[in-house]
């Protein structure tokens, strides 16, 4: 019940910040952060105190929605979905703080865009039966899309149609599956059923779930995204504003890994098995492949993008190796991309303030006039090329050293990501940061040291205290 | 009197009907078009009279005064069309009336 | 408890000079990094006695629980905790120690720059990250300092960032330490993998227990040993700036003179002699890679000090000795004398933080000048720093009496009759020590005699601060040698490989006579750099024969990689930057906008072509029925 308020509150608070704006420019920002912090503390609060331990995955309300086709209304948590929840609102919140200033055209329409992403996010990590599933996975995208076209940068509209329609298309090949699925129930069981759960009973031969299961990989490794179907995201997150590209980086591509982790794996548990060395061929090549790219970008923030598919790798090698480890490492490595490439967005939206460019060329000495960012910037860089003490290392070093065990050349390749990584990271950091002072800048904001400074130690406590994270089963 | 073969008829009826065609595909001015479709309607009539001679039946005269009432309805509504035309554009040239263009 | 507080000391400076940053006056900040030091130096000291005072003389620390991996063979816990035996002893009292009088010297030398407290802050941070390398109990806290240290040596190379040889220098030193990390890191999941354990103790005992039960190991094992022990050494090479990763040492000069004081020379490259000699009862067991180890100690200290010889820069002549005196370490850790090894690695830091101090006291003295040739003379205008070099040279060459005499020897000696090693390596060793003795002293007759070939003045401070630093390490690199080293309970294990039974009687002679050839040689042979010519502006310049042009440039292994390795990366990079895979999924995009543009062309709007179009269709229509 709680969970469905939320989201039908975050829905009608994006309405209201829309109209507040009309009225009293300026007040959406105030409506929507203040919404945002008081339904995470509703949130945390159900967690903490909700009598299940959510070691499973717990069905917390099951109403019938569509009779005819025996579809639900049917949400549920579990210690993996509140994690990522957990991420989607502390990330939420920073996507506000980094619009702040940015956003002044139709700042109402806007944050009711935002609300209604996060709302959709939210209805994809709850949602048990598999076509509410589908209905949020649409949901979250729209809005989103919305966000890139209207407040993106100058190639926005491109962006935000390559967006769309790469992950239009690939979640038609999982409504199909979906469908399909369904069918296959019936045919087993005499009943057709979207509902998760049943889903689980099923059992179908390994030549039928193979092309289910690459129906449901295809969506999930676009949103992830994977080569050869990354090339939505560099376009999207350097069109789209700060808060775009945090939200998108932060927890939109963790909806494809956590696709991954139920639907994919979780629910064809033999056909993936089968189809690791293929996923695990993609993971590597991601890998290598988006560091080798990030390298050669000169825009900072299509570098990070590019950055990301590098370690999305990592999250997709760790899932198709199969063992304990190596999931852990995939979870921490999302929670950890999370923190860390929404880092490095807000970072470049920080500087595209000062100097609007997001250039690399037009960058450099920056620590002279703003050490605090240059200070930050560092650890940033650090956490995206695996320092340990951050929370990416233990990501990174849980997926390989899993990997390891059961795809030791895989994981060896997967290892020589690190050279690029400190490679593209270097780049990063020195071309922005260090040599001659093109041009002096203001030194960060109380309210943009509140925000790095917040990512930064969530990042370090995961770095020095994984056990925090670790101690979930997250249903492996 | 020998009668003229059908096939002869028809044949002419052809040749006049890919006149008009040829007419009003080539010609660019909107009057001439006309007069090209009355060739063409009367190559089509052509084609009724003698295949209504050649059966005997009664039917073929009277498609063609059908065809004939319906050209001078036709030359009626396009000629009207016609002096509007010339009134907007100041021209006969059928190639302005593009607005349809993807 | 005062173990595990330990690294804290620095950690808090750091946390307090980083926070405060310019609003610290230099009294407060130096004295804040200094005291951290100076503390920690006490702390270490005292540590040492209790450790020495203990029956079994191993420490440990537990601070937190980090992680455990479970597999199905068992869990392994991963702690944040701390292990100090007679090895990681040494190790913090030479960081703590050095470091202290590296900071004090550092306080002194940067007082005037503007970014002083963040130059602390950076030294500090470096000292934490090396006591956690030398402290950590287990491989992955090891990795995390060993990590710490390469940024904060990237930090500290690239202190001055407004030029741009100094932000290449730094970015240069990261990268290829990071290939030789990655290395490590690869040998990490391979160990984990066979054996199940990170944690170093645990390692090996479960090895020793392995190799003395009945069945030993398989060949499988033996295999796996063999590439773990090559992939460690892979990490080793590179923070030890040893063959074939050794090319960052010499750019990373670039740093302040402290920077490579405390990095370069006494502490960091270090870390990979540590590494070796902390997992010898993994290399034990793979002779194989013993040997290859001490292989590439014998080549890099012959090539190191062939590229020293012809160096202009006074630096960079003692970059290169670095690398060489760190072939002999590898040199006697190969050979399996991990003691004699590691006694070297401390008399070594002496050494080369005086030598590196009164070179910066000298380079400050004339102006930010390093060029060897521009100097000279110097032994009249400045002979308290020429006493102090002459020291540290004494002590590099290895003459008798001095700290580097009893290590080096303690190396030669056990060469000959290990069975990894052998006479052939015996010989790199003292050849190599005949040429450190002779870029010893063309470095001494360039710096300190001939004739006068600076034009400014010189700046002569009387920085008590510093002097009183220079002195003290003087004092260790002549008497740090009477310092008795007892490891052998660490390398209990480890002695057996070496028999000094056929060695012959003139090998002592012949060792410790080199380094007097190579000292008669150079007074020969670079006569004119030490002779004082007549007229007064006296130029002299350096060969420009191309050998020792190639020499100069680090006998051209940049080059080869920039081709090898760097050109084509950046040519691949630039090739692709609009993104191959990505012009493939758009060209369906293009496929698309075509067929939109076709169906455009159509839709023309003029009625005589739809006509026609029509015409045409009925006629393809008809005939096609006919037909």
């Amino acid at each position: 019940m709680t969970l469905t308020f939320i989201m039908v509150t975050l829905f009608i608070a994006g309405i209201l910040s829309w109209v507040c704006e009309n009225r009293w420019r300026g007040s959406a920002k105030w409506c929507a952060l203040l919404v945002l912090t008081l339904l995470a503390t509703v949130f945390c609060i159900f967690v903490v105190t909700a009598n299940h331990n959510f070691e499973s995955l717990t069905v917390l309300s099951r109403v019938s929605w569509i009779d005819t086709f025996n579809i639900e209304y049917s949400i549920g948590l579990d210690q993996l979905s509140i994690v990522l929840i957990a991420l989607t609102w502390l990330l939420a919140i920073i996507c506000v703080l980094v619009s702040w200033q940015e956003i002044k055209h139709k700042a109402g329409f806007y944050y009711f865009n935002l609300l209604a992403t996060i709302a959709g996010i939210i209805g994809v990590f709850v949602a048990v039966d598999m076509f509410l599933f589908f209905f949020f996975w649409e949901v979250m995208l729209l809005p989103m899309t919305a966000i890139i076209a209207i407040w993106g940068h100058e190639n926005r509209h491109f962006a935000a149609l390559k967006f769309f329609i790469f992950t239009q298309v690939s979640s038609l090949l999982m409504l199909v599956a979906i469908i399909a699925t369904g069918y296959f129930h019936l045919l087993q069981t005499g009943e057709l059923s979207f509902y998760y759960l049943d889903w689980l009973s099923l059992n179908l031969p390994l030549s039928l779930s193979q092309y289910l299961m690459i129906g449901f990989f295809i969506a999930f490794a676009v949103k992830l995204p994977s080569v050869p179907v990354h090339s939505w995201l560099p376009d999207a997150h350097t069109q789209a504003p700060t808060a775009g590209s945090v939200l998108l980086a932060g927890v939109l591509l963790k909806t494809g890994a956590y696709g991954l982790i139920r639907f994919v794996i979780f629910l064809f548990p033999e056909a993936s098995a089968q189809f690791a060395p293929i996923a695990a061929t993609l993971a590597v090549v991601s890998i290598v492949y988006g560091a080798k790219m990030a390298f050669a970008q000169h825009d900072f923030k299509r570098l990070v993008a590019y950055s990301s598919i590098s370690h999305m790798g990592f999250v997709m090698l760790a899932l198709f190796a199969f063992n304990d480890i190596a999931f852990q490492g995939a979870i921490v490595t999302m929670i950890a991309h999370g923190l860390s490439s929404a880092a490095l967005f807000s970072l470049a939206g920080m500087i595209y303030q000062r100097i609007h460019s997001r250039s690399l060329a037009d960058m450099g000495g920056f620590w002279q006039s703003a050490p605090r960012m240059g200070g930050f910037a560092l650890v940033f860089a650090g956490a995206a090329f695996g320092l340990p003490g951050l929370a990416n290392f233990i990501g990174e070093f849980f997926s390989l050293i899993g990997a390891f065990q059961t795809l030791p050349i895989f994981a060896v390749i997967a290892a020589f990501g690190l050279i690029g990584s400190a490679i593209y990271g270097m780049v990063l950091f020195q071309t922005s940061f260090q040599g001659l002072a093109k041009q002096e800048i203001i030194d960060l904001a109380p309210r943009e040291l509140m925000i790095c400074s917040t990512l930064f130690l969530m990042l370090l406590v995961i770095g020095l205290y994984p056990s925090l994270l670790l101690k979930f089963s997250f249903g492996a | 009197m020998t009668a003229i073969p059908l096939f002869h008829v028809l044949v002419l009826s052809s040749l006049l009907f890919t006149i008009g065609f040829t007419g009003v595909v080539a010609r660019k001015n909107t009057l001439f078009i006309l007069m090209s479709l009355e060739v063409m309607l009367n190559a089509v009539g052509v084609a009724f009279i003698g295949a209504g001679s050649a059966w005997q039946q009664a039917d073929g005269q009277v498609m063609f005064i059908l065809i004939l009432t319906l050209a001078a309805a036709e030359v009626a509504v396009g000629l009207a069309l016609l002096i509007r035309m010339q009134k907007k554009y100041r021209s006969l040239d059928i190639d302005l009336l593009n607005k349809m263009k993807g | 408890m005062l173990l595990a507080s330990l690294p804290f000391y620095p950690l808090i400076s750091f946390i307090l000079l980083i926070v405060f940053a310019k609003r610290l006056s230099w009294h407060v900040a130096s004295f804040i990094s200094v005291g951290a030091m100076a503390i920690a130096a006490l702390v270490s000291m005292r540590l040492v006695l209790e450790l020495s005072a203990m029956p079994d003389s191993v420490m440990t620390a537990n601070l937190w629980h980090w992680f455990n991996l479970v597999t199905k063979q068992g869990s392994s816990d991963v702690n944040m905790s701390f292990y100090l035996d007679g090895l990681s002893a040494v190790m913090i009292c030479v960081v703590t120690g050095i470091g202290f009088l590296i900071h004090l010297f550092a306080a002194a030398y940067m007082k005037d720059d503007a970014n002083f407290t963040r130059f602390m802050a950076y030294m500090n941070l470096f000292i934490v990250a090396m006591l956690v390398l030398v402290l950590a109990d287990n491989l992955v806290l090891l990795y995390l300092g060993w990590e710490g240290v390469g940024l904060c040596s990237f930090l500290l190379i690239g202190f001055w960032y407004h030029e741009k040889a100094n932000v290449l220098a730094a970015r240069k030193a990261f990268i290829v330490t990071r290939i030789g990390d990655t290395s490590m890191a690869i040998g990490l999941l391979l160990l984990f993998n066979s054996f199940g354990q990170l944690n170093i103790e645990a390692l090996s005992s479960l090895l020793q227990q392995i190799g003395s039960s009945g069945t030993g190991f398989s060949t499988e094992q033996l295999n796996d040993i063999y590439w773990i022990a090559l992939l460690l050494l892979g990490g080793a090479v590179g923070k030890s700036a040893q063959l074939p990763l050794q090319t960052w040492l010499p750019d990373a000069m670039a740093g302040p003179t402290p920077v490579s004081a405390l990095i370069h020379a006494a502490t960091m490259v270090t870390a990979g002699v540590y590494l070796i000699a902390r997992m010898h009862h993994l290399f034990m067991f793979s002779p194989e890679v013993m040997t290859y180890v001490a292989w590439l100690g014998a080549i890099t200290l012959l090539l190191a000090g062939f590229a020293a010889l012809a160096q202009t820069d006074i630096k960079r002549v003692l970059a290169y000795s670095t690398m060489s005196q760190i072939g002999y370490m590898m040199l006697a850790l190969g050979a399996g004398a991990w003691s004699a090894g590691v006694f070297h690695l401390m008399t070594h830091a002496f050494f080369k933080a005086l030598l590196f101090l009164t070179a910066g006291a000298v380079i400050l003295a004339l102006h930010h000048q390093q060029d060897l040739f521009k100097m000279g003379g110097l032994l009249k205008k400045l002979p308290v720093e020429s006493a102090l070099f002459v020291v540290g040279l004494v002590c590099l060459m290895a003459l008798p009496g001095t700290s580097g005499f009893f290590s080096k020897e303690a190396i030669i000696a056990q060469l000959w009759s290990s069975n990894t090693a052998g006479p052939a390596l015996w010989w790199c060793a003292i050849i190599g020590a005949f040429i450190t003795s002779i870029y010893s002293c063309r470095l001494f007759f360039l710096a300190f005699l001939g004739n006068k070939r600076y034009r400014t003045g010189l700046v002569v401070e009387k920085a008590n601060l510093m002097r009183s630093a220079l002195v003290v390490l003087a004092m260790l690199s002549l008497f740090g040698g009477l310092i008795s080293l007892d490891l052998s309970q660490v390398f209990q294990s480890a002695r057996a490989s070496i028999s000094f039974e056929n060695e012959p009687s003139w090998l002592h002679s012949v060792a410790i006579a080199t380094p007097f050839f190579g000292i008669l040689f150079a007074w020969y042979y670079f006569k004119n750099y030490r002779l004082t010519k007549g007229q007064d502006d006296y130029v002299l310049s350096a060969s420009t024969h191309s050998f020792a042009v190639f020499c100069r440039n680090g006998l051209g292994f940049d080059s080869l990689y920039k081709r090898l390795f760097i050109l084509p990366y950046t040519w691949l990079a630039k090739l692709n930057r609009n993104d191959i895979v990505d012009k493939t999924l758009m060209s369906s995009a293009w496929y698309i906008g075509l067929w939109h543009d076709v169906m455009t062309m159509i839709q023309n709007g003029s009625l005589r072509w739809y006509l026609a179009a029509f015409g045409l269709s009925i006629l393809v229509l008809v005939g096609v029925t006919i037909l």
